[in-house]
């Protein structure tokens, strides 16, 4: 086991992570330690090993000339004792010491389970555009774009421009909620900017409001197209592809937060102004704080950053900022509330739990996870929980069940 | 470009394809069977699901989405 000591630990190395580790190297010893082949995150994820974004290329080369250690591909499993952390690396574990930690953990996308959701092909959208980044053919290959939230439109502008016939997007939330959601973006010019410069790009792809995927099934004839059907306005459409791309917003990973003990509320990491958690030493930026998009992460990050080195006149100097971009968070949070017909989509056969196989008509007789858990092995795969827990917790109301370390299945050997 | 095995198959990708990217690529969309047999492919694409998971040069259980594909590689599928 190699030993790695700093006095501020970042864990993830995407917007907030880097973030939070640039102005810390300027007073401390920095470490940045991500699971990824590559900083960025999945906002800034690479293409073919390539980062493309100039923000995010400023960052990476900001933080390279500055004294940082960068630590890719080690996936934290867990604390140690008190103070250090392990990581599983291909070359095994990492202890990683630290003084302060700034957890940066990002977020995941919400799946909700459909009759039909498991087959090959269909995919979460921020999933597929990650598959295309990784080298991903998507030319010529027929996508549904669907779920909530503008990562849909963002996935099916990236999609098409790499050849793919975006079919439609079908967006659950009512268009009027839309509308006011993008009325109130004045305040928030750049997003303007993109979100037109989106719409022309797109504007040979219908985008249907209140529409939502309700089933896919494998088509007849050829062996990889899937028929999907979108219920739009009380009516059902039966839409030919070759992939489905969706996901229904964002969730917050909370799981390092929550083994370390750090207090999380309706399933966020909860944080003071300087983004300290409720463990003094332990500071926590970007999406698990709640969702807020790439300027809350930034400038969260920036905050923790600063305050764990002490600089908490600097940190103060971003509070307007980060308190503008946590408004941004909740409109967007409101205008993308999933409603409740989703609830209905799963039949009595639709798995719910991926890794178990367990199906909605198992689990409709339990009161919460835990018993769900001991009777169904629900939530206890490989993501122990972190594809059902979302689904669950919108479909019952469950809360997500208590994390245990090791918090990703790790090797043996390495434990 | 890169060049590994993918069921027996040879492939060649460009440099820095995932190797779930690699998989669809041979034209395979099985990844893993599930518990009852299903067929399952990448569903998240950053290593949270294991949905993706594939055995690599041996080692099982490899989250092929988060992993670049080398040279020489030896991937196996529908495990």
């Amino acid at each position: 086991m190699s030993e790695i000591g700093s006095e501020v630990l970042v864990i993830g190395g995407g917007a907030a992570g880097m973030s939070a580790a640039l102005p810390a190297s300027a007073r401390a010893k920095v470490t940045v330690v991500d699971d990824n082949p590559l900083l960025g995150g999945q906002i800034w994820r690479a293409e073919l090993g390539k980062i493309r974004s100039p923000e995010a290329k400023l960052l990476i080369e900001s933080l390279e000339a500055g004294k940082i250690t960068v630590i890719n591909n080690a996936h934290v499993f867990g604390p140690d004792s008190y103070g250090r952390l392990l990581a599983e690396s291909p070359d095994g574990t990492i202890q990683l010491k630290y003084e302060k930690l700034v957890l940066a953990t990002g977020a995941r996308e919400r799946f909700l389970p459909f009759p039909g959701w498991t087959l090959p092909n269909i995919l979460g959208a921020g999933g597929l555009q990650a598959m295309v980044k990784g080298g991903l053919s998507i030319e010529n290959k027929r996508v549904v774009v669907a779920g909530t939230g503008p990562l849909l439109f963002a996935v099916a502008d990236y999609l098409k421009a790499k050849g793919a016939i975006v079919v439609c997007i079908a967006e659950q939330a009512p268009a009027a909620t839309i509308r006011r959601f993008a009325l109130g973006l004045w305040r928030y010019p750049t997003k303007i900017t993109q979100g037109t410069a989106m719409r022309i790009r797109l504007r040979d792809v219908p985008y249907l409001t209140n529409s939502w995927i309700t089933g896919c099934i494998k088509s007849s004839g050829s062996s990889n197209a899937i028929t999907a059907t979108i219920s739009r306005r009380g009516k059902t459409v039966s839409l030919d592809c070759d992939y489905v791309a969706c996901g229904f917003h964002l969730v917050p990973s909370t799981e390092l937060a929550s083994v370390l003990g750090c207090r999380i509320e309706k399933g966020v990491v909860v944080v003071n102004e300087y983004q300290q958690t409720s463990v003094a030493n332990i500071y926590c930026a970007g999406e698990p704080t709640g969702i807020g998009g790439i300027e809350a992460s930034l400038v969260e990050g920036k905050i923790a950053g600063l305050s764990a080195t002490g600089q908490t006149d600097a940190a103060r100097e971003h509070f307007a900022e980060r308190d503008k971009t946590r408004r941004f968070g909740k409109a967007l949070n409101s205008a993308f509330a999933l409603r409740a017909e989703l609830k209905r989509l799963a039949g009595p056969d639709t798995i719910i739990c991926r890794c178990e196989d367990v199906e909605y008509g198992r689990l409709t007789e339990f009161p919460s996870s835990r018993e769900a858990k001991l009777q169904t092995r629900c939530g206890m795969g490989p993501c122990q929980g972190r594809i059902c827990g979302a689904a669950t917790e919108f479909l019952f109301g469950w809360e997500p069940g208590t994390v245990r370390p090791p918090i990703f299945p790790v090797k043996m050997e390495n434990l | 470009m890169i060049t590994l095995t993918i069921n027996g198959s040879k492939i060649s990708v460009e440099e820095g394809t995932t190797v779930a990217a690699a998989v669809i690529c041979s034209g395979e969309t099985a990844f893993r069977r599930s518990v009852t047999g299903e067929a399952r492919g990448p569903l998240c694409g950053m290593g949270i699901c294991f949905e993706c998971r594939v055995t690599i040069d041996g080692e099982v259980l490899k989250r092929s989405c988060n992993i670049t594909a080398i040279d020489g590689m030896e991937v196996s599928t529908d495990e």
